[in-house]
C-alpha cells in the first residue's frame, strides 16, 4: 500500500510542474530565472527549515554516529538509488551502463549484505548519477525555467516533472510497513543533509550571494550530467 | 543536493594544482605531484585537521596560488565585464578574487580530508597551449566526482586559469553575480563587495 504522504507530494509536485509548465515554460533567451522573485522567496523559506529542524537533527546525527556507521547508511541508500539510476540509463539507450547498475545493486544486495558494503565499486563496477530529468534532458526535452521547489531545493521545470516520477517510482515509498517506511525515509533524509554539512562551510565562504551561487552551480552540474560529464564548454564572451 | 557535496569535496583539489620546482612539467604530471603534496601536508598536520583555517590558507597560498593565473580567472569570471574596468581596477579586482578563491579552497581542506584523487594521463602533443586535465576523487557509495583543470602554457610553464567540479565551472560560477553587481553599482561596486566580503570573519553566518 501506498500511502496517501506519498500521492500528496505526488500531487503537489503535479500541480507546481503544471503551473510551471503552462505558465512560463519559455526560458526566453537572455533571462534564465524568470521566477527569481518567487524563487528567492522559496529558498528562504527552505532554508529556514533547514536551519531550525532538519540542519540541527543532521548536526547531532552526525556527532553521535561513528563514520564507518554513516557509511553504511549511505551505502545502503545508494543501493537502493542504483535500481532507478539503472533503468534511467536503459531508457536512455545506455545499455552496457544500465546493466552495470542493475548488476550493482545485485552484488551490494548479496555480497555488500542489502548493501551496507559498497563492494561493486571495489570490483570497479562504477556507480553513476541518473534520474528521470535527466532522462528527459537525453531525449531533448528543454530544461526550462530555474525553478526552487518547496522542500526539495534547486530545480528546473524539466527536472520537476522528472521529480515527479523520482518521487513516484522511490522503491522505499513502496515499504508496506509504515512506522519502517517512515524511518527509511527519515534516516535517508538526516543522513544526506549529515553529508552536505561541510559543504555549508565553504559555500558559505566562496559565495557573495548564496542563493545565486547555488542556481548557477546547480544549472552547470544539471547541465554536466546530462552530457555525462562531457559538456561542451561553453563560450567565454571576453 | 548532491551536487553540493560534489561541489565542495572538489574544492580541496584545486588547492592541487600546483607548486614545486615545476618548470617544464608536463600538466598532467604537474596536477598530480601537487595534488600528492598537498594531501600529504594535510594529512600530516594535526592543526589544518582540526580546523586552522590560517595555516590551511597558507599552505594554499604557499603551494598552490603560483601555479594559477588569477588575471585569467578574474578575466573570466566578469566576462564581458571586464572591459569596464580600468588597468587599475583589474588589478584590485584579480587580487581580491584572489583572496576569495584561496579562502574558499583553504575551507575546503579544512573541512575535507583523506580524500584519494586519481589524475588521468594526458596525450599532450607538442603544440599544445591550452589543455584540460582530468582527474577523479573517489568515494565509496557514491560516483566518483570529476574534477577537470584547465590549463595554459605561458612561458614554458602552464598555469591553471579554470577549474571545473562535477561539471561546474569554480570560476564562471560567479559570472551572474558579477555581472549584476556591476550592472548595478559599477566596478567599483563590485570592489567593495568583494572587499567587504574578504574582510568578512571567516566565521559569517553559516546557513543552511
Amino acid at each position: 500500500m501506498k500511502t496517501s504522504f506519498v500521492h500528496m507530494k505526488i500531487s503537489v509536485l503535479l500541480l507546481l510542474t503544471a503551473l510551471l509548465t503552462t505558465g512560463c515554460a519559455s526560458s526566453a533567451g537572455g533571462n534564465k530565472d524568470p521566477l527569481e522573485g518567487f524563487n528567492r522567496a522559496i529558498f528562504a523559506f527552505n532554508d529556514g527549515v533547514d536551519r531550525v529542524i532538519l540542519k540541527p537533527v543532521a548536526t547531532g546525527y552526525d556527532a553521535v554516529l561513528p563514520t564507518p556507521v554513516r557509511k553504511g547508511v549511505t551505502n545502503f541508500f545508494g543501493n537502493i538509488a542504483d535500481v532507478f539510476i539503472g533503468i534511467n540509463n536503459l531508457l536512455q539507450g545506455k545499455v552496457s551502463d544500465g546493466a552495470g547498475d542493475l548488476g550493482r545493486v545485485a552484488v551490494n544486495s548479496t555480497l555488500g549484505l542489502l548493501g551496507v558494503f559498497d563492494v561493486a565499486s571495489n570490483m570497479g563496477i562504477e556507480k553513476h548519477e541518473e534520474d528521470f530529468g535527466q532522462t528527459f534532458g537525453r531525449w531533448g526535452a528543454d530544461s526550462g525555467a530555474f525553478v526552487v521547489v518547496p522542500f526539495f531545493g534547486p530545480r528546473t521545470v524539466r527536472d520537476t516533472a522528472g521529480l515527479v516520477l523520482d518521487v513516484a517510482t522511490d522503491p522505499v515509498g513502496y515499504v508496506d510497513h509504515v512506522p519502517t517506511r517512515n524511518t527509511m525515509a527519515g534516516v535517508r533524509l538526516v543522513n544526506d543533509r549529515a553529508n552536505l554539512l561541510p559543504a555549508d562551510k565553504v559555500i558559505a565562504e566562496a559565495a557573495l550571494d548564496k542563493y545565486s551561487y547555488i542556481r548557477d552551480a546547480y544549472l552547470q552540474r544539471r547541465r554536466s550530467l546530462i552530457y555525462d560529464g562531457n559538456a561542451p564548454r561553453e563560450a567565454e564572451s571576453e | 543536493m548532491k551536487f553540493l557535496v560534489a561541489l565542495v569535496t572538489s574544492l580541496i583539489f584545486s588547492a592541487v594544482a600546483v607548486a614545486l620546482p615545476v618548470n617544464g612539467l608536463a600538466p598532467d604530471a604537474l596536477i598530480k605531484s601537487i595534488s600528492s603534496e598537498v594531501i600529504d601536508i594535510v594529512k600530516a598536520d594535526k592543526e589544518i585537521q582540526s580546523g586552522n583555517f590560517k595555516k590551511a590558507a597558507e599552505l594554499v597560498d604557499k603551494k598552490v596560488a603560483p601555479h594559477f593565473d588569477f588575471m585569467r580567472m578574474t578575466r573570466l569570471a566578469l566576462g564581458r565585464e571586464w572591459r569596464q574596468a580600468n588597468a587599475d581596477q583589474q588589478k584590485v579586482l584579480a587580487n581580491e578574487f584572489q583572496t576569495l578563491l584561496v579562502r574558499t579552497y583553504s575551507k575546503a581542506l579544512t573541512e575535507y580530508k583523506n580524500q584519494i584523487v586519481d589524475v588521468k594521463p594526458l596525450a599532450l602533443k607538442a603544440a599544445d597551449t591550452d589543455v584540460k586535465v582530468r582527474s577523479e576523487i573517489k568515494q565509496s557509495g557514491a560516483k566518483a566526482i570529476q574534477l577537470d583543470y584547465y590549463l595554459q602554457k605561458t612561458n614554458d610553464s602552464w598555469k591553471v586559469y579554470d577549474i571545473e567540479v562535477a561539471g561546474m565551472s569554480l570560476v564562471t560560477n560567479y559570472r551572474e553575480s558579477f555581472a549584476n553587481e556591476v550592472r548595478s553599482s559599477g566596478i567599483d561596486g563590485l570592489i567593495k563587495v568583494l572587499q567587504a566580503k574578504n574582510k568578512s570573519d571567516d566565521t559569517v553566518a553559516v546557513k543552511k
